[in-house]
């Protein structure tokens, strides 16, 4: 196929794409209109039904929660994946992280970087706590709070050293706040089974609106699932670390 | 409200053009996550809180990470195959 041929069926196909793309738009909705009758109704009867003001958190987490847990699994499936490819291979040798090491990969990192980074660890750890613990009552949740939370972590090798990171976030923890939060998802699912009812049904106190201890097994999904994305995303952050600053290949100059 | 949607729209469209433009991989994650950002402010001014925090979390911090991370991978192990041609 010459260019110019290539040229002629690209712009073509670019003008069908466009007219059908042009064609599609005449169709949509005018703007800012809603012609959905989910939203509408779930606007009427969530926070009366499940006692969370957060209408959306109600939605992922209690009416479409096993929606949602095949979504905390497909991150699960993830993190799993890059653990698995970014292992040390047989060839490779493990060396401590010297800082100060001739190779040192890492650029030295200015003492702005270091002492803002420290200043909003704190900050940081608290409003990653703040999302997940009130998913239920303003916008954010597990997902959110969690990736915040790993921020944190972040922050901690920023304005220290990957061994200052490994401090804090020990391997044995990370892994275990990843899969204890998966499986404290299915868990708190099977109550509604051990209850009598169905998978992932509501069983737990609903409280009052507006509360901290409130919308029934909602909180409960969003601490498993906050736990299970921070560590989830501290797994992912270390083994890049690692790979880049502890593993040798074989011949590399140490 | 007409004024700030608007601007959130061209600001949308010329950070997504920048990022198509960015060629070098390390600036184009940073350009990325600026990208991110402004699309999170468009989901706030359109009342998606909840989508911007995840919009913000995941485009303009995880993403932008896991580029730089797989960018420093990729580069050590670059430097290192041409350390092993150069003996």
């Amino acid at each position: 196929m010459t260019p110019a041929l290539r040229r002629r069926m690209f712009l073509v196909a670019a003008a069908v794409a466009g007219l059908l793309l042009l064609w599609g738009l005449t169709g949509l909705p005018d703007y800012g209109v809603y012609n959905g009758p989910y939203g509408d109704v779930l606007n009427e009867v969530a926070v009366a039904e499940r006692k969370a003001t957060n209408v959306v958190g109600a939605v992922t987490f209690d009416y479409r929660g096993v929606d949602t847990m095949g979504e905390e699994y497909i991150l699960f499936a993830a993190v799993l994946g890059v653990a698995i490819l970014l292992r040390a291979q047989r060839d490779e040798t493990e060396n401590p992280p010297d800082e100060d090491a001739a190779d040192r990969n890492a650029p030295q990192t200015s003492n702005a970087v270091r002492v803002i980074g420290l200043a909003l660890v704190g900050p940081v750890v608290l409003f990653g706590l703040y999302l997940v613990l009130h998913g239920h009552l303003t916008p954010g949740g597990g997902f959110q709070g969690g990736v915040v939370l790993a921020t944190a972590a972040l922050l901690v090798y920023l304005s220290g050293e990957y061994v200052t990171l490994r401090r804090v976030s020990p391997e044995l923890v990370t892994d275990l706040a990843e899969s204890v939060g998966a499986a404290s998802y299915v868990a708190v699912g099977l109550l509604g089974v051990a209850a009598g009812t169905a998978f992932l049904d509501n069983v737990l106190p609903l409280g009052q609106p507006g509360e901290l201890l409130s919308a029934g097994i909602i909180p409960p999904i969003n601490a498993a699932i906050g736990l299970e994305v921070a560590g989830g995303f501290v797994l992912l952050l270390s083994e890049f670390l690692e790979q880049t600053l502890v593993i040798r290949r074989p011949g590399e100059v140490t | 409200m007409i004024v700030l949607e608007v601007t959130v729209f061209l600001l949308v469209a010329s950070a997504g053009t920048a990022v198509v433009l960015t060629r070098d991989p390390l600036n184009q994650a940073i350009v990325a996550s600026f990208y991110g950002l402004i699309l999170g402010i468009m989901f706030f001014i359109y009342q998606a809180p909840d989508v911007a925090l995840s919009q913000i979390t995941v485009g303009a911090v995880a993403l932008p990470l896991m580029i730089l991370l797989a960018l420093a991978k990729v580069r050590a192990l670059a430097g290192s195959r041409r350390q092993d041609n150069d003996r």
